[in-house]
């Protein structure tokens, strides 16, 4: 007794201290990235002010006051080379719904279709395989070309550059289907097809979610990079920034690709975890 | 008897057990042989391999309402045995009858309980029964649906759980599922492949007594495979013992002759308990030893 006494209160006491608020991991990271954050603006205010940086580098506060506007009064239409981000945002974000919603469309059917028959899915692994890697901008031409249009190329960009992993990773969960799930509907006596919509696309939901997260995340690359020769949208902000030179708009405009991806991508995070049911994330 | 009594048999599935013997199940002379890889493909990669048999020449007959235990050291085809009965893998050479019709593959007139419970992760308890009873009788008014599946799931002891998922229920509860989603369809044969192997010592106690309560309750034949002598001494009319793979053959069969219903704790105090432990032990004993001795050479 007079052995465990002296432990006892030992961990109660740490159990104490890990309570205090400045000691949760949470707060502690929130605390660390608020440091290093007032750190870098500092550093980029006093480092641009000096000069140190490239000529013409605006330094932090004339880039927080330029986002600070720009949220402010992001709907105005004063034409094509003065448009307020807002009306760009949505112009990209709906050529991005279509191209991808597009691409969903036909790659998680086509996947499903390819991943069911062994010899379809080693048939038809070349196509994509070969097709994957190359770069959405090497389709801009052909898609000019064909569309003799500014938003159809677009969308069309977009739909084949984010196809490609919807298409792979729902024809590999639909075949790596766990084989018990498929015996248990053998041993049902389960039709073909009722095997096939109770059971395979249940079970490969996972596989098809991160496939279409991965597109969203594509299809946001993409549009910015085909914009900056498309003519509106987010990406022609960039570039029409950039013909301006005037670099804290350019700045602003970063920011909010990568804040409206976070976005995005956070949406698709809960999607997954809310169709996985205790599988791997 | 009472909680199996929603009855479907609407194609006579109870109907001629005995034309040829009293058996239900007959097992005649099956042999099982892996096929090797012997084609062009696999000769020019230099990965051919040779024909694996696994089991040879195995006949067995199960007379109905009976609970045969198959034990063997590991690798000795158990598995696939149950799989040839359940019919998801082809028999070679012989014949299997189930009342006296040769088996063609998989069907709702035989029960499977799986060793990793093959539970649908993205359905509920609930939904894991019904999508087996929606599957073998699709034709059942939704009333005497809900009536079967709330019947299961009080027999297996999970009320209360019928809205979770799987991944919220110990490895005990989710095999409690796998049996009632097995005896939903009111199969003739239960076919059990290890169902306790994945859990731990004490649930899988408590899961034997439960399964031996049940098997009181209905008196379905039953085909379970496993590992453990006590195991098969609690639940068995009778025990098979077959010896070590390739070409696993029967060994012995061993009655059990303990009355029912039985007790875990009060088992070992029937006479010949002992002597059959010892019998089982010594059989085991040496299959395994020959199976390390041939993996060492």
């Amino acid at each position: 007794m007079a052995v465990s006494q002296p432990t006892l209160n030992k961990t109660s006491t740490k159990i104490s201290n890990s309570n205090a608020p400045w000691l949760n991991e949470n707060i502690q990271a929130l605390g660390l990235f608020l440091i290093s954050l007032l750190l870098f603006l500092l550093f980029w205010e006093i480092g641009a002010n000096l000069k140190l940086f490239a000529k013409g580098m605006p330094n932090a506060s004339t880039t927080l006051k330029e986002l600070w506007w720009w949220s402010t009064h992001p709907f105005f239409d004063n034409g094509p080379n003065d448009l307020g981000i807002g009306w760009n945002l949505l112009i990209s974000l709906r050529r991005v719904t279509i191209g991808y919603f597009l691409a969903s469309i036909i790659a998680v059917p086509l996947g499903i279709l390819i991943g069911i028959s062994p010899i379809a899915y080693r048939a038809f692994n070349p196509y994509v395989q070969l097709l994957k890697p190359v770069s959405p901008l090497a389709w801009l031409p052909l898609g000019l070309y064909i569309f003799r249009d500014s938003e159809q190329t677009g969308i069309f960009i977009i739909l084949i550059s984010s196809i490609w992993p919807t298409l792979i990773n729902t024809a590999f969960g639909v075949a790596n289907v766990n084989p018990e799930y498929l015996d248990v509907s053998k041993t049902l006596g389960a039709s073909r097809l009722r095997t096939i919509f109770k059971v395979i696309i249940p079970a490969a939901l996972p596989n098809i979610v991160s496939g279409l997260r991965i597109s969203m995340g594509i299809s946001w690359l993409v549009i910015v990079a085909a914009e900056m020769l498309l003519g509106t949208g987010l990406g022609y902000f960039i570039w029409n920034e950039w013909n301006n030179l005037y670099i804290p708009n350019i700045l602003v405009a970063i920011f909010i690709i990568g804040l409206v991806g976070l976005i995005l991508d956070n949406i698709f995070g809960a999607l997954e975890k809310f169709v996985a049911f205790g599988r791997k994330a | 008897m009472s909680i199996a009594s929603v009855n479907y048999s609407s194609n006579g599935t109870v109907s001629s057990e005995s034309e040829f013997s009293s058996a239900q199940l007959s097992i005649r002379n099956v042999t099982k042989v892996f096929a090797g890889k012997r084609d062009l493909f696999s000769k020019l990669s230099g990965k051919t391999s040779r024909d694996f048999i696994a089991i040879e020449d195995i006949s067995l007959d199960i007379e109905p309402n009976t609970f045969v235990s198959i034990i063997g050291p590991s690798g000795c085809g158990k598995s696939t045995l149950l799989n040839m009965v359940a019919g998801l893998s082809d028999v070679t050479r012989g014949e299997i009858l189930l009342n006296g019709l040769p088996i063609q593959g998989p069907g709702p007139d035989r029960g499977m309980v799986f060793q990793n419970y093959a539970l649908m992760p993205w359905m509920t308890v609930e939904e894991n029964i019904r999508f087996a009873v929606e599957t073998v009788y699709p034709n059942l008014s939704p009333k005497q649906r809900t009536r079967n599946i709330k019947e299961q799931i009080q027999l297996v002891g999970l009320e209360g759980a019928e809205k979770k998922h799987p991944h919220e229920l110990s490895g005990g509860m989710r095999q409690r599922v796998g049996i009632a989603r097995a005896l939903a369809i009111n199969p003739q044969i239960l076919l059990m492949d290890e169902p306790f192997g994945a859990l731990d010592a004490l649930t899988r106690g408590f899961l034997q007594s439960e399964v031996e309560r049940i098997w009181e309750q209905q008196r379905k034949t039953v085909i379970m495979i496993t590992h453990s002598i006590e195991e098969a001494l609690l639940l068995s009319d009778r025990i098979v013992m077959m010896t070590r793979g390739p070409a696993a053959r029967v060994d012995e069969i061993l009655e059990v002759p303990f009355p029912r219903p039985r007790n875990r704790e009060t088992i070992d105090q029937h006479p010949a308990y002992h002597d059959l432990k010892a019998e089982m032990e010594r059989h085991l004993f040496r299959e395994t030893r020959a199976v390390e001795e041939s993996r060492i050479r």
